[in-house]
């Protein structure tokens, strides 16, 4: 913190008011109101309330179909992760190993962060089409693809839709990273390897690991949370369900199935899961990585 | 110059990867200069047809939702409406906590500083439902605060102009503290006017961030005189040339701002200066 401070008077109370009377109306109360849904039941007619202690969390975990949701999460989450991360990478060292118009590749690769998840997945939409997809039509004489069928395929196609944009967002990060790497480092290590791609796993990729950290909480973090608008215009949950993520599962039995305690619980595990990741983050990997 | 690979193969690899990403958008932007009929007998168009003005203005001035009562442009109006609240509301709002969060000796600043922080691990998505039921005890529902309020409520500027704070050496308060300035003037004399690049960073981020918003808008809207662009997508009715145009017309605000303003948004997130 500052060493010269001003010293608390009463100004402080009106910065801080707006930002605090947003986050307490808007943010504090629901999440207060999340967890009386999850440990109280409602009757049928919505006028009495009931507390069921964990019932409603007990209710999720016996629910195939939120394991299913779980399961997909985590593999989506994982895969979005890698895809994204490894083509982002990619592009990211050319643009830096370039010359000449290093400012134009940033600008034709960095605009699509800039388009909405809903956006991109009823674009996906028209590329899946049974009718005119040319992506469906080339899958399927490929391997008869046929994703209102097929549980892998749909994986597929929500793989594809989810990591197309996500890509920018990568290359911008890891261009950044690999920028503020410093030359004199890596000219000395020329010295020492001569080999170019042993060069950048051992000297550039252990530099870029507060990078490629963070990246791994953002790409978890959108797979978990902005892929909503993705699923909801592409798949739906096609073929029976299993391409829902546990945000999608949620919102769907809150709103479809009006049942606000198995909602409520079940945004609690989000919460936790994304406390654990948080955590874990903190804790753990930023004890290891190497700083420059 | 360090190199690991030659400059063409370099080259090549990011030729690839921008064909990846303007194909699908060329593909159905020609697709949408031509009529339906054409995409329905014979796909997907590469090359531009002659119906450009035509189905533009279609969409843009008649087509509209699933009861007609709002046209595209209303959406778009909608949309910008919303996404200039939000970043002005967050932005304004993050900058002040920030001030405080860093130059103010505060009786409980660690309590505080949990308090504000903590909440980016809730995003809106886990905590919908009562945010819906909030609104609608607070009467907001159906209106442009609805749409503009919950979104807003994000620490996430406020952890960015944290940042950046704590880079200003402190010789700028030591001064201003000696020029006789107050907390008032401090702030708005040196700190704002110095936070200028990561104010325009933040304002773009906040701007495409309550642009793109698509569930918190279907829940908050029941009449469609609010309907948002990006909601509004699915939502419409008409020939599918007509989607195809308004698709590539919602994409194009939060698009230009990022290329246009790139540069801010860069040196912004990034805090290089």
């Amino acid at each position: 913190m500052k060493k010269v401070q001003f010293k608390s008077n009463y100004s402080q109370y009106f910065f801080l008011a707006p930002q605090l009377g947003i986050l307490l109306i808007f943010l504090y109360w629901p999440i207060i109101q999340t967890f009386r849904d999850a440990f109280t039941m409602q009757d049928a007619f919505g006028f009495g309330r009931q507390f069921v202690w964990f019932d409603n969390f007990l209710f999720i975990f016996d629910d195939p179909a939120y394991l299913i949701a779980f399961k997909f999460t985590i593999i989506y989450s994982f895969v979005i992760t890698l895809v994204t991360g490894a083509i982002g990478l990619i592009l990211a060292v050319q643009a830096n190993n370039v010359m000449h118009g290093k400012s134009a590749y940033k600008t034709l690769l960095i605009w699509p962060y800039a388009i909405a998840p809903a956006v991109v997945g009823v674009m996906a939409n028209y590329f899946f089409s049974e009718r005119f997809g040319l992506l469906y039509h080339l899958f399927n004489d490929l391997w008869g693809f046929n994703w209102y069928e097929s549980v892998f395929d749909s994986y597929i196609y929500l793989i594809i839709a989810g990591s197309w944009k996500q890509i920018s967002a990568n290359f911008i990060f890891f261009l950044a990273g690999l920028q503020a790497i410093q030359k004199s480092v890596i000219e000395a290590s020329i010295i020492d390897c001569k080999s170019s791609l042993r060069r950048f796993w051992t000297i550039t990729f252990p530099l870029l690991m507060p990078t490629t950290f963070f990246l791994i909480i953002i790409n978890i973090t959108y797979a978990f949370f902005d892929t909503f608008g993705i699923i909801d215009t592409t798949t739906i949950g096609a073929p029976s369900g299993e391409t829902r993520t546990l945000v999608y599962k949620a919102y769907m039995d809150g709103f479809r199935g009006l049942d606000l305690g198995s909602a409520g619980a079940q945004s609690i595990m989000m919460m936790l899961i994304v406390l654990v990741i948080t955590i874990f983050q903190f804790r753990y990997i930023e004890g290891k990585i190497h700083y420059n | 110059m360090i190199r690991y690979f030659s400059s063409n193969f370099s080259h090549l690899i990011l030729l690839i990867g921008i064909f990846i990403m303007i194909i699908p958008v060329w593909l159905i932007f020609a697709s949408s200069t031509h009529t339906a009929s054409i995409i329905n007998t014979q796909g997907l168009q590469f090359f531009l047809g002659d119906k450009f003005l035509e189905n533009y203005t279609k969409v843009l001035l008649y087509e509209g939702g699933f009861f007609k009562e709002i046209t595209a442009l209303k959406m778009f109006l909608n949309s910008f409406l919303m996404a200039t609240g939000v970043a002005f509301l967050s932005v304004i709002s993050s900058l002040m906590t920030a001030y405080v969060l860093v130059y103010f000796r505060v009786k409980y600043a660690t309590l505080l500083f949990w308090i504000i922080f903590i909440t980016i691990l809730v995003p809106l998505e886990l905590r919908i439902f009562p945010t819906y039921s909030v609104m609608s005890t607070l009467n907001l529902v159906n209106s442009y605060w609805g749409l503009i309020i919950p979104i807003s409520a994000s620490a996430i500027a406020t952890l960015f102009f944290r940042q950046f704070y704590k880079t200003i050496p402190d010789e700028l308060l030591e001064s201003a503290k000696l020029d006789g300035a107050n907390t008032w003037r401090f702030f708005i004399d040196f700190l704002v006017p110095l936070s200028k690049t990561m104010i325009v960073a933040m304002f773009i981020f906040m701007f495409v961030f309550g642009y793109n918003q698509y569930l918190w808008p279907i829940l908050v809207t029941s009449s469609e005189q609010y309907w948002t662009v990006v909601m509004g997508l699915k939502m419409m009715s008409g020939s599918i040339v007509n989607k195809f145009a308004f698709v590539i017309m919602s994409m194009i605000p939060p698009v230009l701002i990022i290329i246009v303003l790139q540069k801010y948004f860069i040196k912004g997130i990034f805090q290089d200066k």
